[in-house]
C-alpha cells in the first residue's frame, strides 16, 4: 500500500491497478480518432463569426479549389435530415445545417471534406460567409435578454424547493447576511479532442467518437438519419476525459455521417479546440442571491437561495443546483428560485457536478461568511445546523456522515492550529490562510444491463455498453465479477464503450459504479445459481451438500460444510463449456418503463432528492490552505485536505484518484478557470489552452484524500454512492474562505484572480 | 493550414542569399513570403491559426556555423549563439552565476518541453499573444493594417499599459528580452549588407501607427548571436515573474533587476518591465529615482510610481499598474537582499 493506493478501511476494495492502466500509458489504448477506419477522409469544420443573425450568402468556391477537396456539406444540405433535439441525448435543438439562421458565436455553417486533414482545413479557413447581422445579448448585463422561471423547464427542475415562512422567519433573525455570489462559464477542455468518424457499409452505419452515452446516441442519431437503430452502432472504447461534454449528443454527428454518405468513404472530422467552444456545451455562468438568518447561537432559521442561469434562445438548459442546497443544512425556513435569463449564446450542458458546483459555492461561501458574523468556528457552526431529516420534505437521509468527514479531515489538516483572526497567520512574506467546506453530491443510480460469460478455465467476459471515461469503471465492473465468481481479477475481461453491448445508462451523474456494479452483480448472481443448482444437484461433485451455504473462491465452489468443487470438475459434469447470463437491474421504484426506457437511450434516474424513502446523498468536507504575497498577491495553495463518505469503495486506488482528481479542479474553478466573452459581440475570446488556465502541476503541491468508512444498503444492491463529482464541489468556496482568513477580502465572483486582491 | 516550401539551408550565407532572393525588401519579416524558422514554438502555431501566412520556410537548423549554438563566456560578455535552445541557456552554471537574472528570466518561461525546442534569438523575436491577434475573424491592426484594434474595447485584461498607441494595445510576452534589455545587450546580425551589430533596446518597435512593424529587421536579416556585458553587479540581478499559476502563464507583470550597490546606496540600479508594456521595456525613470539612494520599501515605492507614471489602463487591465508596481517593489527588495 501506498499513498496512491490507501489500505481499504470496512466496507472499501482492493487497491487493485487498472486493468487498461499499462495500455493507456504505453499509448495502446485507442481513442475514437485512433481507430483504424479503411480509407479514411478528413473534415474540417468552418464556424460561424458572428453570434446573432442569418447567413445570407456562403461563398465555397475558394474552398473547393483547393486541390484535394472532395466535397463540402453546407446550408441546405441537411434538410433531409431530422433536427437535433434538446434533451439528456441532444446537446442543443439548433440544427445548425438546417436553418440559416445564426444563433451563437462558433456555430457550424460548413464541413469541408478531403483526402488529407490540411487540405480539409485550409478549405475551412476559406470559406466566408455574408451575414445580415443583428446585436447579440452576451450575458447577464447585455440588452435584449429574456429573464423567465426555471421550475418546470427541465424534467430534472420540476420546482423551486421551499418550506416555512422564509420572510418573516429572516424579518425577526439576529443575525443575518444577503450577499451576492457568481460564477463564469467554463469549457471542459478535455485533453482528447472532439471527433466523430463515420462510415456506411450499405445501410449500417457504424461511428467512431468518444462518447458518455452509446445507446443514447444510438437512438438518437438514427431518429436523426430516419433510419432503424438496429443499422447504427457507435464504439467509444476509450475517452480521453469527458466530465460531460461528450455525455449529449451535438449536430456534428449526424453531418459527418452525411458526409460519409455523400462521398461514399469514410469520414473523419477532429475538432479543433478553438472550435470545440463553440460546438459543444460548457458550464453556464450563474449568479446567486444568498439570505442567512439565524440566533445567536448559531441556528439557522432563514434561507434564501436564489439563482439566475445563464442558457442559450432555444434551449432551456437548467443548472438547478438550488435542490442541493435547500436540503444542506438544518434551515428552519427555505425558499428558492432559480431562473433562466436567455442569450445568444450556444447551449451550455452538463459539467462535473453541474448543478452543485456553482451552488454549493455559494451557499459554502456564504456558510463562511455567515460564521464570521456569528463570530463562530466555521465547523462548529456546521455541526448546530446538522439535520437529522432533510428540510425539504423531512424524508431521512439514507446515511450521513458530513460531521465524520468534518472530524476526520480537520484532525489531518491541523484546523486546530488555526488562528481564526483575519490576517494573523504569516510565513515571511507570505499571508496564510485557513478555510474550509462543504461537498455534496445526490446519489443516484439508473437501470442497467449486463452480459457475463464464465467458461470451464475460469476465464470471466464481462459485457456492458458503459463506458470508461477515465474513471476506473471497467476495473470495478471487473473487480465486482472476480469477487463474485470467485477468480483473479487477471482472468476477467470487460468490454464496454459499443452500442452493440447490452446497454447502460449514461456515465453521468456519478451513476455509473453503482449502475453498472449492480447488473453485474445480478447477472453474476445468475451464473453462481446455475452452478450452485449443479453442483448439489443430483450427480453433481457437491451432492449432499444441498443445505450448505454456498459461494465461489478460488475458481470452486466452497461449501461452508467444507467441500469445494473445482469450476472445471463443475462444468465437465453439467457437459457445458461456457455458462453465460444476461441480466438487466432496475433500480427499486423504477417505472414500469424503466427498462423499455433503457434500451430506448433514456437513463430513469432514482435516488437523490427524488425517492419517496429517503433522501440520498454523498458528503465530504474540504480543508484548504493559501498563501497570498504581501507585496504582488497572487494567491498559491500548498495544501488541500478532503475527507469523503460515499457508502461502499469499490476500489480505494480508483476512489482516491477521483476524489483527488476533483478536488485539484475545484482548485482551478477557485483560481484560474473562465472562458472570457466579448460583450460586445457575444463571442468567446480565450478559446484554448494558452488563455483558458487550468493548474498545472507546479500549482498543486500537497493533497490528501481521506475515505470514511459508510454502510449503506438503501442506495441500491452494490450499497455504492458515486464520487466521480463529489470532489469538486465545496473546493472553491475553501479556498474563498482561506483568502478571506488571510487578507480580509471576501471574494464572491469566482475565479479569485489578483486584479481582486491587489487594488 | 496552408501549403508552403520548406528548405534548410546550409550556412548563414546561403540562408540570407535565399532569403533575399523570394523576399520583397519592403516587406516586414513577418509578412514576406519567405521566412525563417528555428524552434516552431511560435511561428508554426501562427501558421495552423492562419495568422502567419508564408510561401517559404527556412529552416535554421542545418546552418553549419558552429557559434550558433556555443554560449561563450570571456572579456566581460557572454556571447549566446541564435541556436542556443532556451532551456540550455537557463541550465548554463556559468551564466546562472555570472548574471542569475538571464537564467531566472529563461526558467520561468514556457514549459520545460517549450524551452527544449525555442531557440534564443527566435524567442526574443516572438509574437504577441493578444487574443484578438490570434484569431483571425477579428479586426486587428498588427495583424491586417488598418482594420482597427477589437483588444481596445474589449477583453484587454491580458494587455499593455505602457508603451501603447491608439491602433495597438497588444503585450509583448516575452521574459529573456526583459533581461536583455535591463543589461543592455546587443545582437548580432547577417544580412544582404553585411554583418552588422544592434543594441537589443532598438531591436523592437513601438507600435505606434504602424503596430504591423515590429522590429528594425529586414526579411533576409538573420540574427547569428546575442551579447550581453556582465561585470561583478550583474552576480546581484533578479527577475520576478508574477502570473495567474504558478508555471507555464505569460506574465502579468514582471521585473528584471540588477544593482550595482556601494553597500546599501545603490550606484546604478538596471530596471526592464515584462508583461506590462508592447515591447520590451526599460524603465528608466525608476532607475534614475533609485540613483545614489539607499534602497528601502519606500524609495522602491518612489521608483515604481516613476515607472508606471505615463501608464494607460483600459477597462480590464488597469490592475496591472498596481501589480506592476508592487512587483517591481518586491523585485528591487528581493535583489538587495540577493546575498552574492
Amino acid at each position: 500500500m501506498n499513498q496512491a493506493a490507501p489500505a481499504p478501511k470496512e466496507n472499501m476494495g482492493q487497491p487493485v491497478p487498472r486493468i487498461d492502466a499499462r495500455l493507456k500509458v504505453t499509448g495502446q489504448a485507442g481513442y475514437s480518432a485512433d481507430l483504424a477506419a479503411g480509407n479514411v477522409a478528413y473534415a474540417a469544420l468552418a464556424t460561424s463569426t458572428i453570434a446573432k443573425g442569418a447567413i445570407q450568402a456562403l461563398h465555397l468556391d475558394r474552398a473547393r479549389a483547393v486541390p484535394g477537396v472532395l466535397d463540402i456539406v453546407s446550408i441546405g444540405d441537411m434538410d433531409q435530415i431530422e433536427k437535433p433535439k434538446f434533451g439528456n441525448t441532444g446537446a442543443s435543438s439548433i440544427g445548425p445545417l438546417h436553418d440559416k439562421t445564426v444563433f451563437h458565436d462558433g456555430q457550424i455553417i460548413a464541413l469541408t471534406i478531403a483526402e488529407s486533414f490540411e487540405a480539409a482545413e485550409e478549405a475551412a479557413m476559406l470559406i466566408e460567409a455574408d451575414y445580415a447581422q443583428e446585436n447579440p445579448s452576451a450575458s447577464f448585463d447585455s440588452q435584449g435578454t429574456k429573464i423567465e422561471p426555471a421550475a418546470g423547464k427541465s424534467p430534472m427542475y420540476k420546482e423551486d424547493a421551499k418550506v416555512g415562512d422564509f420572510d418573516s422567519a429572516y424579518a425577526s433573525a439576529e443575525v443575518k447576511i444577503d450577499q451576492k455570489y457568481s460564477t463564469p462559464t467554463q469549457h471542459h477542455n478535455p485533453i482528447e479532442l472532439f471527433s466523430t468518424t463515420a462510415w456506411w457499409q450499405g445501410d449500417q452505419l457504424t461511428v467512431h467518437e468518444p462518447s458518455q452515452n452509446v445507446t443514447g446516441w444510438k437512438i438518437e442519431l438514427a431518429r436523426q438519419l430516419k433510419i432503424d437503430p438496429a443499422n447504427v452502432r457507435i464504439i467509444s472504447p476509450y475517452v480521453g476525459g469527458a466530465f460531460g461534454s461528450k455525455g449529449p449528443m451535438t449536430a456534428r454527428t449526424a453531418i459527418v455521417a452525411v458526409a460519409a454518405r455523400r462521398v461514399g468513404r469514410p469520414v473523419r472530422c477532429v475538432v479543433s479546440r478553438m472550435q470545440a467552444f463553440g460546438t459543444q456545451t460548457y458550464r453556464a455562468e450563474t449568479r446567486h442571491r444568498i439570505r442567512i438568518g439565524a440566533g445567536k447561537d448559531g441556528h439557522i432559521t432563514a434561507f434564501a437561495h436564489e439563482g439566475w442561469e445563464v442558457t442559450s434562445r432555444p434551449d432551456p438548459y437548467v443548472v438547478g443546483g438550488a435542490s442541493a442546497t435547500a436540503r444542506m443544512y438544518n434551515y428552519g425556513s427555505v425558499l428558492t428560485h432559480v431562473s433562466l435569463v436567455r442569450a445568444d449564446r450556444n447551449t451550455p450542458g452538463y459539467m462535473r457536478s453541474p448543478p452543485e458546483t456553482p451552488y454549493v459555492y455559494a451557499l459554502e461561501n456564504a456558510m463562511d461568511e455567515m460564521a464570521v458574523a456569528l463570530g463562530m468556528d466555521p465547523i462548529e457552526f456546521r455541526r448546530i445546523n446538522e439535520p437529522q431529516k432533510e428540510p425539504i420534505g423531512g424524508k431521512p437521509f439514507s446515511s450521513r456522515s458530513l460531521l465524520k468527514c468534518y472530524e476526520q479531515a480537520a484532525r489531518a489538516f491541523g484546523w486546530s492550529r488555526r488562528e481564526a483572526r483575519v490576517g494573523s497567520m504569516r510565513d515571511g512574506d507570505w499571508l496564510v490562510g485557513m478555510g474550509c467546506a462543504t461537498a455534496i453530491y445526490p446519489t443516484a443510480v439508473a437501470p442497467c444491463a449486463a452480459r457475463i460469460r464464465l467458461t470451464a478455465d475460469g476465464q470471466v467476459r464481462v459485457q456492458c455498453g458503459s463506458h470508461e471515461i477515465g474513471t476506473g469503471v471497467r476495473t470495478v465492473a471487473g473487480q465486482m465479477a472476480a469477487e463474485r465468481l470467485g477468480v483473479d481479477l487477471d482472468k476477467v475481461s470487460v468490454e464496454m464503450g459499443d452500442s452493440a453491448l447490452p446497454p447502460a445508462p449514461v456515465s453521468g451523474g456519478s451513476i455509473s459504479t453503482a449502475s453498472v456494479c449492480s447488473a453485474v452483480l445480478k447477472a453474476c448472481d445468475a451464473v453462481r445459481q446455475k452452478l450452485f443448482a449443479a453442483a448439489v444437484g443430483e450427480g453433481g461433485p457437491l451432492a449432499g451438500s444441498g443445505n450448505a451455504k454456498l459461494d465461489m473462491a478460488g475458481e470452486k465452489i466452497v461449501a461452508d460444510d467444507g467441500k469445494s468443487a473445482a469450476l472445471s470438475d463443475l462444468f465437465k459434469t453439467m457437459q457445458i463449456g461456457a455458462i453465460e447470463e444476461y441480466a438487466e437491474f432496475a433500480p427499486r421504484g423504477s417505472s414500469p418503463e424503466a427498462l423499455k426506457k433503457l434500451y430506448a437511450g433514456e437513463s430513469e434516474f432514482h435516488g437523490g432528492d427524488q425517492d419517496q424513502d429517503s433522501v440520498k446523498y454523498a458528503f465530504g468536507a474540504e480543508f484548504v490552505e493559501v498563501r497570498v504575497n504581501s507585496h504582488t498577491r497572487e494567491v498559491r495553495v500548498p495544501r488541500l485536505v478532503g475527507a469523503f463518505a460515499a457508502g461502499r469503495i469499490m476500489n480505494t486506488r480508483t476512489a482516491r484518484s477521483q476524489l483527488m482528481g476533483g478536488m485539484i479542479w475545484g482548485i482551478g474553478q477557485a483560481l484560474h478557470e473562465a472562458t472570457e466573452i466579448d460583450q460586445r459581440h457575444a463571442r468567446y475570446v480565450n478559446r484554448d489552452l494558452q488563455d483558458y488556465l487550468v493548474p498545472v502541476n507546479a500549482d498543486i503541491k500537497e493533497v490528501e484524500v481521506i475515505l470514511v468508512p459508510e454502510i449503506d444498503h438503501e442506495v441500491n444492491p452494490a450499497g455504492v454512492k458515486g464520487l466521480g463529482e463529489l470532489g469538486n464541489v465545496g473546493t472553491a468556496a475553501a479556498v474563498a474562505s482561506a483568502v478571506y482568513h488571510a487578507t480580509g477580502k471576501r471574494i464572491r465572483d469566482l475565479p479569485i484572480r489578483i486584479e481582486d486582491l491587489v487594488t | 493550414m496552408r501549403p508552403f516550401v520548406y528548405e534548410r539551408p546550409a550556412d548563414v550565407s546561403a540562408a540570407v542569399a535565399v532569403a533575399s532572393r523570394f523576399a520583397d525588401q519592403q516587406d516586414q519579416p513577418t509578412k514576406a513570403d519567405v521566412q525563417f524558422i528555428a524552434g516552431a514554438t511560435n511561428l508554426a502555431d501562427y501558421m495552423k491559426l492562419g495568422v502567419a501566412k508564408p510561401k517559404r520556410l527556412l529552416d535554421l537548423n542545418a546552418l553549419r556555423e558552429p557559434t550558433l549554438r556555443q554560449i561563450k563566456i570571456g572579456d566581460g560578455i557572454i556571447r549566446f549563439g541564435a541556436l542556443v535552445r532556451m532551456g540550455e541557456a537557463a541550465d548554463n552554471d556559468d551564466v546562472r552565476r555570472i548574471c542569475p537574472l538571464l537564467s531566472e528570466s529563461l526558467k520561468l518561461a514556457a514549459s520545460g518541453q517549450i524551452r527544449n525546442m525555442a531557440s534564443l534569438a527566435g524567442n526574443v523575436l516572438q509574437r504577441t499573444r493578444c487574443e484578438y491577434f490570434r484569431e483571425t475573424s477579428w479586426p486587428c491592426n498588427k495583424r491586417d493594417p488598418g482594420s482597427g484594434c477589437a483588444a481596445m474595447e474589449g477583453f484587454n485584461r491580458q494587455h499593455a499599459v505602457l508603451g501603447t498607441s491608439d491602433g495597438c494595445i497588444a503585450t509583448y510576452h516575452g521574459d529573456f528580452a526583459q533581461a536583455l534589455i535591463a543589461l543592455d545587450a546587443t545582437v548580432e546580425i547577417e544580412g544582404k549588407r553585411g554583418a552588422r551589430r544592434m543594441e537589443f533596446a532598438k531591436l523592437h518597435r513601438l507600435p505606434g501607427d504602424t503596430p504591423d512593424i515590429e522590429t528594425n529587421l529586414a526579411p533576409d536579416d538573420v540574427i547569428v548571436a546575442i551579447e550581453v556585458p556582465f561585470a561583478a553587479w550583474s552576480r546581484r540581478s533578479h527577475y520576478l515573474k508574477i502570473r495567474d499559476r504558478e508555471s507555464y502563464a505569460f506574465a502579468l507583470a514582471s521585473a528584471a533587476v540588477a544593482l550595482d550597490l556601494d553597500g546599501n546606496m545603490i550606484r546604478h540600479a538596471r530596471i526592464a518591465l515584462g508583461g506590462v508594456a508592447t515591447v520590451p521595456w526599460r524603465a528608466k525613470a525608476a532607475e534614475e529615482a533609485l540613483q545614489g539612494k539607499t534602497l528601502d520599501q519606500e524609495v522602491a515605492e518612489t521608483a515604481a510610481d516613476a515607472a508606471f507614471a505615463e501608464a494607460q489602463p483600459r477597462r480590464y487591465n488597469a490592475f496591472k499598474i498596481p501589480l506592476g508596481k508592487r512587483t517591481l517593489v518586491r523585485a528591487l527588495l528581493e535583489t538587495r537582499d540577493m546575498k552574492v
